[in-house]
């Protein structure tokens, strides 16, 4: 089959508008989190990492384009403008565009939203993305809960594999807004402090954005030096719950199980797992179940939330872009917010900073659905 | 290029009308796409209560996922390694607005978890894997419109990856009272040939 690579990438956050920016603040331990009081998003103050709207704003001008564009449809253009620039690839026939989003445009919907309603539609999000670049193909649209931003990759490297493309650029966004805040919080799922994934003292956890891209494709010459080739993927549901997560962690083993399977590789080769860790009691203990049914207990394990709070369809894409960076940069970055451990099952959270020789990581997500993905990737040696 | 997959069963729900492999198994003259969706539920003989806690798209899709798989007469005891690849255009924005609405005046502010947690378009995958047990593959793509090519790539790329074995695919759209279910199995046995021509002849069926 063919060998498909993750190369250039980009992350627009309140940590930074490129990846490096990025990885280094992760790498000082600075969290993007910071407490916000805005009636018109939630009764009470939150936490959560915005990015900023002057910078952004900024960014996006410098494309000059005369059309207006939404907060959202600003980020992803002005991070994915990065990543097509870098691979000074010609937006061909053979070129894919994959958008990964829970909720896309959907502060329009609210009824003081200047532009129309129909840009809650998901496809007519695609469209301005397309059109904005001019790709040839039309965009595909993932919207698979908290799992898109990593199922996306896996479905680009599927294309790849069918000989439909040759490169696919993925985008991945979603915005803070009032409607997840209120719906997040009716759950009873919100923190009242920065959130603390797999620790005792843990509270639920914190919303956050950012629009990360990526480019996977086909190609070995001209890669970035943090690429990586995918190894195997799987992407199973738990067949139990919609909106928890299953008592053993079934789809989330299975999904493990089958992207081990096709990566035909021994567990024990697994260096290092970047995991979802919401800091709720429920999603942190059913993996830390997966985990020790599959034996990967004392693998170094950490999740990006601390930094991020859960950028909701961009995670996935955001935190397979930071495990590149610590693969290259062979660096184990602290799991943030972390001190005591609050789940029954041992695993190996990074508490701090630290350096190791690593070929192989795991990407995992579970979301809303019951639904669960795992991506394995090894550094490609340039 | 010729397709070595099969398309086994198919089932359309539109116009007030359920129908199986071609054949009219439902059809009422309600005009309220609730009323008609129930109706059509008993009928049936769905028999599954969490049926009626679902949001409208899950319950579209739910629907016509059931009539699909209790026709093929899957053995229960045995695992049904089936993935589900769903797509639409409007996502879960149905759901959407009505989260929207009880958030929209501070004076009148009514969030609630059991209406939110449908706005996202893959709960519906979460529900019909719930009810058939199926631990398998699955996503949800959103188009402008139906997109046979698409399904037909995807459906293809996981079965030739063995990632599974039989794909319940298609389109499964509600926005408002506009409604539209197109839902097929594709597997390896059959006598329609799994290819774009099919897929297009059995959506306009």
């Amino acid at each position: 089959m063919t060998e498909v690579y993750l190369s250039y990438n980009n992350i627009i956050s309140s940590l930074g508008f490129n990846s490096e920016t990025v990885v280094g603040n992760i790498h000082n331990e600075v969290s993007g989190l910071q407490l916000i009081d805005d009636k018109n998003l939630l009764p009470q103050p939150f936490y959560s990492s915005i990015i900023n709207t002057k910078t952004l704003k900024e960014s996006f001008q410098a494309l000059k384009d005369k059309d207006d564009y939404t907060r959202l449809e600003q980020m992803m253009i002005t991070s994915l403008n990065k990543v097509i620039q870098s691979s000074g690839i010609p937006l061909a026939e053979n070129v894919g565009l994959i958008i990964s989003t829970t909720k896309g445009n959907i502060d329009v919907l609210d009824k003081n939203s200047e532009f129309p309603k129909e840009r809650a539609y998901l496809s007519v999000l695609g469209k301005k993305i397309k059109d904005f670049f001019k790709f040839k193909n039309d965009a595909i649209v993932v919207s698979n809960a908290c799992v898109s931003g990593v199922l996306a990759v896996s479905i680009a490297k599927r294309y790849i594999n069918q000989g439909i493309y040759d490169h696919v650029f993925i985008v991945s966004g979603d915005i803070v807004t009032e409607f997840i805040l209120s719906g997040f919080n009716s759950f009873q799922a919100l923190s009242d402090a920065p959130c603390k994934p797999y620790c005792k003292n843990r509270s639920g956890i914190n919303i956050g954005e950012v629009a990360a891209s990526i480019l996977v494709t086909n190609n070995k010459k001209s890669l970035a030096k943090e690429a990586v080739t995918v190894l195997g993927e799987g992407s199973c549901n738990d067949a139990n719950h919609i909106s928890g997560p299953s008592r053993t962690g079934e789809g989330l083993f299975r999904s493990i199980t089958s992207a081990v399977k096709e990566a035909n590789i021994p567990y024990e080769r697994i260096d290092y797992i970047s995991a979802h860790g919401t800091a709720t009691q429920y999603n942190d203990e059913m993996e830390a179940i997966a985990f020790n049914r599959l034996g990967l207990q004392d693998v170094p394990i950490n999740s990006l939330k601390g930094y991020f709070g859960h950028t909701l369809g961009a995670s996935g894409l955001l935190e397979t872009i930071i495990g590149m960076h610590s693969l290259y940069n062979n660096m184990l970055y602290t799991s943030l917010g972390f001190d005591e451990l609050g789940v029954t099952q041992p695993i190996n959270v990074i508490k701090e900073v630290t350096p190791k020789k690593m070929n192989l990581f795991l990407k995992t997500a579970s979301g809303f659905g019951g639904s669960n993905t795992a991506i394995i990737f090894k550094k490609v040696k340039n | 290029m010729s397709s070595k997959y099969h398309i086994t069963s198919f089932c359309n729900i539109k116009n007030n009308t359920v129908s199986l492999n071609g054949s009219v198994i439902y059809n009422d003259e309600n005009n309220d796409f609730l009323e008609f969706i129930k109706a059509a539920y008993k009928s049936l003989e769905t028999n599954y209560a969490k049926f009626f806690k679902m949001d409208a798209l899950s319950k579209l899709a739910f629907l016509a996922a059931d009539v699909l798989l209790k026709n093929e007469s899957l053995n229960q005891e045995e695992e049904n390694n089936i993935a589900i690849v769903f797509s639409n255009k409007a996502s879960s924005i149905d759901t959407d607005r009505k989260h929207q609405e009880s958030i929209q005046n501070k004076e009148d502010y009514f969030p609630s978890p059991a209406v939110f947690v449908y706005t996202l378009p893959n709960i519906c995958i979460g529900e019909i894997s719930i009810k058939h047990k199926l631990f398998s593959e699955n996503s949800f793509f959103i188009f402008d419109t139906f997109n046979p090519q698409h399904l037909l790539d995807y459906t293809n790329s996981l079965l030739s990856a063995n990632k599974a074995e039989k794909v319940l695919c298609g389109w499964v759209e509600l926005d408002g009272e506009n409604y539209e279910a197109f839902l097929y199995l594709v597997t390896n046995n059959g006598t329609i040939t799994h290819n774009k021509q099919n897929i297009l002849k059995l959506y306009n069926t």
